[in-house]
């Protein structure tokens, strides 16, 4: 297993690479001069040519990537004008809450889409399937966003059960009991459009997997229909839908730039919508990367889940 | 290849229907195409409906409620009718979602066409860059775009174009490599065609098909991620207003008037949802996997539906007693039989071989034996199946299921297959142990490894916990024959075991089948092909042909004096050693058409 994790590691490297290669040329094919972004245009000719010295700007597109990736090995993504401090602390520090709201919503939609799946495929055609069907359509066709300010105006308003917005609350709170409460609405919004993907995802794999040869053999065998289904088919309906479970990483940590930006949360997705809006570069450059930068890593994990629960991969 | 999954019906009658009245036949779709098109023909009406200017603001008049006078959905912050502003925004959000599609289906299209059919290393560099896109967080790399290029409308159009694009080229290229290498391809090149004008005039049309179900399924993403950069204020820009940047405007005013963002989100809802039930209900009707009904779940036992049910009891009948049993297949409306009304029987310790070529049946009478025909789309039409006198399908379900592996039990023609890949195989003997045995877990385990022994598999206690691929064909067989003994069955019902194996490893397991029977006194019922394995181990055979039994008999006297023509040309199959060509010459006259490919 040790040897399938390396190799997994290594593969991952390339695309590391690629990632960084178009997060900076991104960033470098930017129209418009950052200097002038940075002092502004009254800006004297000397100061631009200055600036641009200073950021290494004046060199060719090749040598300012090595320079950028030499410092990025280094640990340095560059100081954010805006928030004067360097790009990698408020980076770690906004991912942080970021990791927090999308590892919750991820488990929340792997269990409840998986559930949902599996119990859409055996009562095929009855009312559960219908009813998880619609919301499996609901849940891929309802803006995030709305859904978001639906639950706010519900749970907080309304009910007042819920806080409506933040990671923690203003007076005494910090424990972790208050981040749960936190937690609750934004991780439940942001799992509903994975929830729905994965449920209808494991719907297929299972009806898919319940035609196969070996699923007759454990007929055959006179095992009961449940240990037909959540041992022998559920286990390879899951090897298929584990890869899908590491895609919807993606979505969820794409889709907590939204759910950050209606429940202010402080985390990496609220930042970059900020750092866009005032061409905070370095600090949209630092935090993309290391947002996709994660999601390799999560999809890293799928491939390991899935090799730990097929073994016929490994080899 | 199962003997099931090949006799699936082909889509009958249905075939007539032309697309149209398929996705017509779609009642969601129908409903999607219908509140689409109200939504559209709303937005599109806009300009000449009697409603006020959307830009008009009225500070006086602010965020009016929902049907107050002369502002049907109330005001905004600035006094502007929302439901101006609601028409006006739709008109735009539905114009970025579809030219963001249009514009990520040409250059998806165009790059999986090109790499589909230049392969080599055109196809590894487009492919890799793709993956590039793809290892980013879908919207992830939409706001890396929008941050470069600034925020604005257009620009949020061509960064949602952009991470859309890989969805067209993956499925395009998919498509395009299978068609690049057809005939009609190469005749077209050999006719002088140029490369683009084989892309183009001959395959482009044949991709058609998935172009459209992938734009079907992402142009209400499309419409969605566009609002949701114009909610994040990086799309349209004020005053321009698309439905995304009135929720993002109206989220200032949710405490206190909540319907100036919720209608713009229930309107995006609508058009996204009445897109997804309209797309959903294009895919299945130009993707033709789906149509065959093939996704239906199978029930635990086959369906049984007999015009007339015969008695449950039947004293006096031996061990088992198959009078006139019919299954069929459901196809289309009705019925296909494929097993038309057989009879015979199985004594305590006899073998009984039941042979017959690919699409006679054999298989599927050995299956609907326990119940074990797929459904659907088997069904058991008639007849019944008397083990020891009593009606195996007149049982309950759970009494069926009793009986399978406990008195009958089975082994399969592919071991590869038919035995799980994700579990070890002595916990796959240990479970059927369990299953009718109440034991421990750990004892199961020791008569796990107890009954490997017993069939021959060298050091038992470590080959048990080998997955299946890691062994040999042979091996997976006898675990396939220790879990069919498990149990200390009745009855072996062997549906070609050896047919996958190669001819050393097959005698050896008649032999080891043999033994068993022998040493266990064992009712074999052996389903083969091949008459040279019905001689070596069968006391009596029978002859099946298109789902009947043409002649049975005892073994020695059907060899000597075969009395149907098909049993003679059966006979005639197995080859003697030397003979050479003459084989084929003298086969090749038995049979005059081909035989039916497909259901054994």
């Amino acid at each position: 297993m040790a040897g399938y994790i390396g190799k997994r590691l290594l593969a991952a490297i390339p695309v590391l690479f690629g990632l960084s290669i178009i997060v900076f040329l991104i960033m470098a094919l930017i129209p418009g001069d950052p200097a002038t972004a940075i002092l502004g245009s009254f800006a004297t000719p000397e100061n631009v040519a200055r600036i641009n010295r200073d950021l290494g700007l004046d060199r060719p597109l090749h040598e300012q990537y090595l320079v950028w990736v030499g410092n990025l090995m280094q640990g340095d993504l560059g100081r954010s004008f805006r928030l004067n401090r360097p790009v990698l602390d408020e980076v770690l520090e906004r991912f942080g809450a970021t990791l927090i709201l999308a590892s919750v919503s991820l488990v929340l939609c792997s269990i409840f889409g998986l559930l949902a799946g599996i119990v859409s495929a055996v009562r095929q055609f009855g009312w559960a399937d219908r009813l998880i069907t619609l919301f499996v359509l609901i849940g891929i066709s309802i803006p995030s966003f709305w859904l978001g300010l639906l639950m706010i105006l519900i749970f907080a308003v309304q009910w007042r059960v819920l806080p409506a917005s933040g990671m923690y609350a203003v007076y005494g709170g910090g424990d972790f009991w208050d981040l749960l409460r936190h937690l609750i609405l934004p991780a439940t919004t942001l799992a509903v459009v994975a929830t729905g993907v994965i449920a209808r995802l494991t719907r297929a794999a299972m009806l898919e997997v319940l035609r196969q040869d070996y699923v007759r053999t454990a007929r055959a065998k006179g095992l009961s229909e449940r240990k037909v289904i959540y041992k022998h088919a559920f286990k390879s309906a899951l090897v298929s839908v584990v890869p899908v479970i590491g895609i919807q990483a993606g979505f969820v940590l794409g889709g907590a730039v939204y759910i950050e930006t209606v429940f202010q949360w402080p985390g990496i997705g609220a930042m970059l919508v900020n750092a866009i809006s005032t061409r905070d570069i370095l600090l949209v450059q630092g935090g993309v990367l290391v947002v996709a930068a994660s999601y390799v890593l999560f999809n890293l994990l799928a491939d390991v889940v899935q090799a730990l629960l097929d073994p016929r991969l490994k080899s | 290849m199962t003997a099931l999954e090949t006799s699936a019906p082909p889509p009958a009658a249905s075939g007539r229907l032309t697309g149209w009245q398929l996705l017509f036949n779609n009642k969601l779709a129908v409903l999607g195409l219908v509140v689409l098109g109200l939504i559209c023909l709303l937005a599109a009406l806009a300009p000449v409906l009697p409603i006020p200017n959307p830009n008009a603001t009225a500070t006086a008049n602010r965020m009016q409620p929902i049907f107050s006078e002369g502002h049907l959905l109330g005001t905004d912050q600035l006094g502007r009718d929302i439901l101006a502003r609601l028409l006006w925004g739709t008109q735009i959000s539905i114009a970025v979602g579809v030219s963001a599609t249009l514009i990520a289906a040409f250059f998806g299209s165009l790059i999986g066409l090109v790499a589909g059919y230049a392969r080599g290393r055109v196809d590894n560099v487009l492919m890799r860059g793709i993956d590039m896109i793809m290892a980013f967080p879908y919207i992830l790399l939409a706001l890396a775009i929008v941050a470069a290029l600034g925020p604005g409308l257009l620009n949020a159009l061509y960064a949602i174009a952009v991470v859309n694009i890989p969805f067209f080229a993956r499925n395009v290229r998919g498509v395009t490599v299978g068609l690049a290498t057809r005939e009609f391809v190469d005749a077209a090149r050999l006719g002088g065609k140029g490369h683009a004008a084989i892309l183009f005039t001959e395959i482009l049309p044949n991709v058609l098909p998935v172009i459209v179900i992938t734009m079907s399924t992402t142009v209400g993403w499309m419409i969605l991620e566009t609002a949701g950069l114009s909610f994040l204020g990086l799309g349209a820009q004020p005053p321009q207003a698309d439905l995304g940047s009135m929720l993002g405007d109206g989220r200032a005013q949710l405490f206190t008037s909540p319907h100036v963002s919720i209608i713009p989100g229930l309107m995006i809802f609508a058009l996204v949802m009445s897109i997804n039930l309209l797309g959903d209900g294009v895919r299945d009707v130009l993707d033709p996997r789906l149509k065959a009904g093939a996704l239906n779940r199978p029930m635990p036992v086959t369906r049984i539906d007999r015009k007339t049910t015969p008695p449950a009891e039947k004293p006096g009948l031996g061990l088992l007693a198959v009078e006139n049993l019919e299954t069929s297949f459901a196809r289309g409306r009705g019925t296909a039989p494929a097993v038309k009304g057989i009879s015979f029987t199985l004594e305590k310790g006899e073998c009984l071989g039941l042979i017959g070529e690919s699409g006679s049946g054999k298989s599927v009478t050995a299956l609907s034996l326990m119940g074990l025909v797929a459904s659907p789309p088997g069904i058991i039409t008639g007849g019944a199946v008397y083990l020891e006198g009593r009606d195996i399908f007149s049982l309950p379900e759970a009494g069926i299921t009793a009986l399978r592996g406990q008195r009958v039990a089975y082994i399969f023609q592919d071991p590869l297959t038919t035995l799980h890949p994700l579990f070890p195989v002595g916990e796959q003997v240990a479970e059927a142990v369990s299953a009718h045995q109440s034991i421990g877990r750990r004892a199961a385990m020791e008569k796990a490894v107890a009954l490997l022994e017993d069939v021959g598999i060298p050091e038992p206690a470590q080959r048990a916990k080998s997955y299946p691929h890691q062994l040999s064909g042979g091996q997976r067989q006898r675990v396939g024959i220790a879990m069919a003994l498990a149990n200390d069955p009745d009855i072996l019902i062997a549906d070609e075991p050896t047919t996958a194996l190669d001819v050393t490893v097959q005698a050896r397991i008649l032999e080891l089948l043999q033994d068993l029977r022998k040493k266990r006194g064992l009712a074999l019922l052996f389903i083969t092909h091949d008459f040279g394995v019905v001689a070596q181990i069968c006391d009596r055979v029978a002859v099946m042909q298109h789902g009947k039994i043409v002649e049975t008999g005892e073994t020695a006297k059907i060899l000597a004096d075969p009395q149907h023509a098909y049993t003679k040309s059966l006979i005639a199959c197995v080859p003697e050693l030397g003979e050479g060509r003459a084989f084929l010459d003298r086969v090749g006259k038995l049979f005059p058409q081909p035989g039916a490919e497909g259901a054994s």
